[in-house]
């Protein structure tokens, strides 16, 4: 697994671990029961504080995403893949529908929409933009 | 999480300048950094740390023990590195060593040999006869031999080039591999701290400014660029700092949400880096204090 870090990016730099992890998961680099670095390892390796590493690690807990056995370390958790990306999916429907409906608020038609949604999707990822 | 130091309300009156009722404490596992500009009260804190001078008031704990009831036994638990040479020039580094070595009953020589070979020091060389960066290294290299749980340094990186302040910024992520392990120390040179420390404390003269994690800090502040015609009296007001020039102005604001409410998108917002909120408390700030 690789964690790039930007220090230029909007992107505070526990999000970027957590996003960089949880992708690693669904792409299935990283497997049930596989041990990740140490808060302390990590945060020396990617030369950031203790505690940004240590906010990554307890949100991706209470996702579910990891598990912390004390004395032994973070391991990537036993849900499964197809229920993480289930989840995840459930998340863009959401956001869909709010998208939907900001759209009809405003008259913009399905076609538009879905043009819209498809210079953005072929657009290159802008990390520095939120 | 458990405190290593705990300052409560402490100062000290000297004639021309004084720490006025300071107040912060120093996580047990952490790198905690101690920033303000020079004069600004980081290195008297310290010694009143290290107990070498008595503070006027207040109290200073330090592994849950009063420091000036219980300095010997403090210090034994302490690693320090000065900010200047303090060992006599013409002892070779072995020399001087020993005379060390004999402060401290942990000392473990197999650890200062580990540290001397990872330094790439040469043992019998005179102190006289090291670069600055050697020195440094020297004198971190004695402060870590004897299992000091806290390691105490002032200005470290400072006159140092580039390659070696990594190198000792890399040092202290090692240190605090080891939970139990803290590492406290001064500088001027923000970048130091934007990197490896989890804490911040910022002294402005004589007084606590901040005493925060490094996220809180860079959370709690935005920098806010836009045109002249936007500030007015109260516009003004949730600016900290605030330079002005003919073709727009910059502040930095510790209030995010009411700058935004009050600019929208007419503004530009950036995160400030430690520097610019170190610069615009201390220079271009404009409220009375």
């Amino acid at each position: 697994m690789n964690i790039l870090i930007s220090n230029s990016a909007n992107e505070p730099i526990y999000e970027q671990i957590k996003r960089q992890i949880k992708e690693s998961i669904l792409r299935g680099e990283l497997n049930e029961g596989d041990l990740l670095p140490s808060i302390r390892q990590l945060a020396k390796d990617l030369h950031i504080s203790v505690i940004t590493t240590k906010r990554a690690y307890d949100d991706l807990e209470k996702e579910g995403y990891i598990a912390t056995v004390v004395g032994k370390g973070s391991f990537v958790a036993g849900q499964n893949r197809e229920f993480l990306r289930e989840k995840r999916l459930r998340w863009i429907e959401e956001k869909l529908a709010e998208v939907v409906a900001e759209s009809k608020a405003l008259n913009v038609s399905l076609p538009e929409l879905i043009e819209m949604l498809k210079l953005l999707y072929e657009e290159p990822p802008n990390e520095g933009k939120r | 999480m458990e405190d290593v130091v705990v300052l409560d309300q402490v100062s000290k009156f000297y004639k021309d300048f004084k720490l006025d009722r300071i107040s912060f404490s120093v996580k047990k596992g952490f790198i905690h950094g101690l920033i303000g500009r020079n004069g600004a009260g980081k290195t008297s804190t310290i010694k009143l740390l290290m107990n070498l001078i008595k503070p006027d008031e207040g109290s200073i704990r330090i592994f849950g023990l009063d420091n000036r009831e219980h300095g010997k036994e403090i210090r034994q638990r302490i690693g320090f590195v000065y900010a200047d040479n303090h060992y006599y020039e013409d002892l070779t580094l072995e020399k001087m060593k020993r005379v060390i070595a004999s402060f401290y009953h942990n000392w473990d020589e197999q650890a200062y040999r580990r540290y001397l070979g990872m330094f790439d020091l040469p043992a019998d060389k005179k102190i006289k006869h090291l670069s600055k960066g050697m020195k440094m290294k020297y004198s971190i290299a004695l402060a870590l031999s004897h299992h000091a749980e806290l390691i105490i340094m002032d200005e470290p990186t400072s006159g140092l080039d580039p390659v070696v302040r990594r190198e000792i910024l890399e040092l202290m992520s090692e240190i605090i591999q080891d939970e139990n392990k803290t590492v406290l120390f001064s500088t001027h040179i923000t970048s130091d701290l934007e990197q490896v420390a989890d804490y911040i404390t910022f002294i402005h003269d004589g007084h606590i400014q901040f005493s925060l994690t490094k996220d809180e800090v860079m959370e709690k502040y935005t920098l806010v660029k836009g045109r002249t015609d936007l500030l007015d009296p109260d516009t003004r007001k949730p600016f900290i700092g605030l330079r002005e020039t003919p073709v727009g102005f910059e502040g930095l604001s510790d209030n995010p949400k009411l700058v935004f409410e009050l600019f929208g998108n007419q503004a530009i917002y950036e995160r400030p880096s430690l520097e610019d909120i170190m610069v615009y408390t201390i220079k271009f700030n404009h409220h009375a204090r």
